[in-house]
């Protein structure tokens, strides 16, 4: 324990005021419910956690639906002439595969981890609106279903992830495929957009006392960075899929070359939402490892400061680069070179977190556990999609690379080795938080090199295939044209195959360890990990309300500093209290009044009437109709009910445990 | 003007203390404004790409009627004006008066709206359809999203006065409307850019 952070003084005491307005009344079409039961308790939730749990849900399914496209896609690669699906089926699936595994997966599943412990490591009872974070959910689900139900109407979209023009034009994709993609997406955006102004208030607004931004731990950092990524793509994208969608639907020729139209408007559109995307996929990752490696070190995260102000240097010039993604466009020497250099300038700040990380386990104590083995994972996969990232930036390289399996290999380390394993160290880190149950190590450890193994077989012989020139997308190739010896593309496809079966076997020991654990797992002691930040100082599973009092914030690692003390003759940190006591100690000076917001009906009316209206485009005016309907009637509901229940409804005052109800933030 | 709103800060959270100075609300309204000018910049670049390719149909020297349009943001300019009031009596905790400047608020921008329908109604005579070339597909989506944008702001302030009358008002009153203000003077601010940009610059 050579690095010590010495305590500051200087606390607001910011004391609490009672709360001023109190509602007399349930008003609008249906009264606000005291509490629900049963499956309503999660349909009309705006419990932060129960909502962090049902995103997590969601993106676990969708995570298995991309898992099983992916599958299909190395099936049809795995040997010459495949016949496993047609080429358009082909397309359908790397398409959806894409899309899928960015909006349905990694996104939710860090607005998972985003929701669930955001408010606890900051100290606050919930999100800054509660029925709003509802309301993210239940559009993301109607976003993901509108996506999907594209495959049962004729075929999904196959026009490529980012959809290029004049692919996603009525020439080349016949099908309805754009059309739910453009719909589904745009209802998934608007969720995004809503999540992210409430976590940015969240933040900005409701941490303890005493939490300075920079006492933030780093994983809240990286997540409100990323909020602000969302908050200034979203619209973009949004404008872009407006465009197609009136193009598609009304007849407009906003990417149509033969019309006049420029094909790099989309492009452009795409990409500056496109880019600042992947870092909003890997920064809420870097989040996470940064929790766990310097609580599995036993040190502190090294240089703080540092990594927080790289993930915002990371999020400012994201958004400077976009064009990088067109460098095979023509979009003259002038930008390319600009491009280019910004490119090469971002690796500054992702190398000084990796050199951060690296020095937090330089000389700690390192407990390999499945959290840690998977950040260590992320540390060695990242760096490898990061150097071969770096070979992108340079743009007469990029022109060779551009559209091969080169690229595949690159975005695959970065995402699969880089968030991927990011949100699995999470999953093993705070299960116990959440559930309550220690998840398995030692099929932990299966998990982890089966997916390690998998991942590096399936990826790595990518690196070969696209240098080799196979091109991305390409749903055969042939024996003839596979070349010999070393750079056989057969063998490496072969490889590449085998690989990502290995991976889903790695995924499937994850899936087998929930289940165990669900049955028979051990209960988790309150610090299992001997943690450093504020969401351990609680129960697990955390009660509704989170702390049964606000924590008072003095240090960075503030969870750590209760339970260790400087001997200020060796500098070195010796324990004084555990975190179990800690704990209890917090139970037995409970807050008496802790106010919540009541369940409420509208978040899941309203976003059903926003997918209805946005269903009537294609289905018209009499659906879009209804749906305006359902949004005007949800939205005066929404905006006449009280944020609790009215007094009379309640049965009993105190509300048996003690706690009686009080008014929450407005959701 | 700066004390009026620092003094309705404190009870506008209920009492919850936030960091920043800025109630919840206030804040999530910003951040969707700032959101907002990103949606309108892309539709505005839109248009500025395509507002030259005029195919076989009229070109925009043709067809805008710059003094009708220069009377219709005037009205919506001063719609501002009258929000100003609204949300000053709002803080005075006169109804009254707020539900009156409201409404006014409500017609001018209504009025907008009205020659936005004409001007389209026009244009189309003038065979200038949705489709007809990049150029109108582009000026229809930018001035009809704008369009879209003032409709939900009379709704908004409609909905206001309605909710204030019948005094069922769930936060704080001075707050709510000066919410729908903030949102109100964007979509004027929104509207100035792209009648300069649309309008008075030539293509």
């Amino acid at each position: 324990m050579a690095i010590i952070e010495r305590p500051s003084s200087d606390v607001a005491t910011t004391a609490t005021t009672p709360a001023t307005v109190t509602p007399t009344s349930s008003q609008g079409a249906l009264k606000r419910p005291v509490s629900a039961k049963g499956w309503r308790e999660w349909l009309f939730t705006v419990d932060h956690k129960k909502i962090g749990i049902m995103y997590g849900v969601v993106a676990m399914f969708f995570f298995i639906v991309g898992g099983v496209e992916a599958l299909l896609i190395r099936l049809q690669l795995a040997a010459p002439e495949g016949r496993i699906l047609s080429a358009d089926q082909y397309n359908q699936m790397f398409t959806m595969h894409a899309t899928t595994m960015v909006f349905l997966f990694a996104m939710p599943m860090a607005a998972a981890f985003a929701n669930y412990f955001l408010p606890l490591q900051i100290g606050a009872r919930d999100v800054a609106f509660p029925r709003l974070n509802a309301l993210s959910l239940w559009l993301l689900v109607s976003g993901g279903i509108v996506l999907n139900l594209a495959w049962f109407l004729g075929g999904a979209a196959d026009g490529g992830w980012f959809m290029y023009a004049p692919n996603s034009g009525p020439v080349f994709s016949p099908s309805n495929g754009v059309d739910f993609w453009t719909l589904g997406l745009q209802i998934a955006g608007i969720a995004s957009l809503i999540g992210s102004i409430n976590l940015i208030v969240t933040v900005l607004n409701m941490r303890a006392p005493g939490m300075t931004l920079m006492k933030m731990p780093v994983f809240t950092w990286m997540i409100l960075v990323v909020q602000f990524l969302l908050v200034f793509s979203l619209p973009v994208i949004t404008v872009a899929l407006v465009l197609l969608m009136f193009q598609r639907e009304y007849g407009a020729t906003f990417f149509d070359v033969s019309a006049g139209a420029d094909p790099l408007l989309w492009q452009h559109l795409f990409w500056i939402f496109g880019h600042p995307e992947v870092y909003v996929l890997i920064l809420p990752a870097f989040g996470i490892i940064s929790e766990v490696l310097p609580t599995f070190a036993r040190k502190p995260l090294f240089g703080y400061p540092f990594v927080v102000f790289s993930g915002a240097a990371i999020g400012f010039v994201g958004f400077g680069v976009w064009a990088h993604h067109m460098f095979a466009a023509g979009l003259g020497p002038v930008s390319v070179a600009v491009f280019s250099i910004a490119t090469m300038a971002i690796a500054i700040p992702t190398g000084v977190k990796i050199f951060n990380w690296l020095l937090t386990m330089w000389g700690g104590k390192i407990w390999y556990s499945t959290a840690m083995k998977f950040a260590i994972g992320l540390v060695v996969l990242f760096t490898i999609g990061g150097l071969s990232g770096v070979t992108h930036s340079v743009a007469p390289s990029t022109t060779q690379q551009t559209d091969t399996y080169y690229i595949v290999a690159h975005f695959h380390y970065v995402l699969f080795g880089g968030m991927v394993f990011g949100l699995f160290s999470g999953f093993y880190y705070w299960w116990p938080k959440v559930f309550g149950r220690m998840l398995d190590e030692r099929l932990g450890s299966w998990n982890f090199w089966l997916m390690v193994i998998g991942m590096n077989m399936t990826f790595g012989p990518m690196h070969i295939l696209g240098l080799q020139g196979q091109p991305r997308r390409m749903y055969q190739w042939t024996e003839a044209r596979a070349g010999e010896g070393f750079f056989n593309l057969g063998f490496w496809n072969v490889v590449s195959s085998i690989g990502s079966f290995i991976l889903a076997v790695g995924v499937l020991f994850f899936l087998i360890n929930v289940w165990k654990t669900w049955r028979t797992g051990k209960q988790a002691p309150l610090d299992p990990w001997d943690a450093r930040t504020l969401e351990w100082l609680t129960t697990s599973p955390p009660k509704a309300h989170n702390f049964d009092r606000i924590p008072v914030v003095h240090h960075l690692d503030e969870f750590f500093h209760r339970k260790y003390e400087e001997d200020t003759a060796t500098h070195t940190m010796r324990p004084v209290t555990d975190g179990a006591s800690l704990v209890e100690e917090e139970v037995r000076n409970a807050d008496e009044h802790i106010h919540l917001p009541s369940p409420s009906y509208w978040p899941l009316m309203l976003a059903v009437g926003i997918s209805t209206l946005g269903l009537g485009v294609l289905y018209g005016v009499p659906v879009m109709v209804i749906g305006a309907a359902m949004v005007l009637l949800s939205s005066f509901g929404w905006v006449l009910e009280p944020s609790v229940a009215p007094e009379t409804d309640f049965e009993d005052p105190s509300h048996g445990d003690g706690h009686t109800k009080e008014i929450a933030p407005l959701g | 003007m700066a004390d009026t709103l620092h003094a309705a800060g404190p009870a506008s959270d209920h009492g919850h203390h936030s960091a920043t100075g800025l109630s919840n609300n206030k804040l999530a309204m910003w951040l969707f404004l700032g959101s907002e000018c990103l949606l309108f910049g892309g539709l505005i670049s839109t248009y500025m790409l395509y507002r030259g390719r005029v195919s076989d149909g009229p070109h925009p020297s043709q067809v805008y009627d710059i003094p009708f349009t220069s009377v219709s943001s005037f009205v919506l300019l001063m719609s501002s004006l009258t929000m100003v009031l609204a949300v000053t009596a709002a803080q005075r905790n006169d109804d009254s008066k707020t539900n009156l400047w409201l409404t006014v608020t409500a017609l001018l921008g209504a009025t907008f709206i009205g020659g936005q329908v004409y001007e389209f109604t026009t244009f189309y005579r003038e065979g200038m359809g949705f489709t007809t070339s990049l150029f109108t597909s582009s000026f229809y989506t930018l001035t009809g999203f704008h369009g879209v944008h003032v409709s939900v702001g009379v709704i908004l302030l409609l909905a206001t006065v309605g909710i204030i009358k019948r005094n069922k008002v769930t936060g704080n009153k001075a707050e709510s409307v000066e919410l729908v203000g903030l949102y109100w003077h964007f979509v004027d601010i929104v509207w100035i850019v792209i009648f300069t940009l649309v309008y008075l610059i030539p293509a």
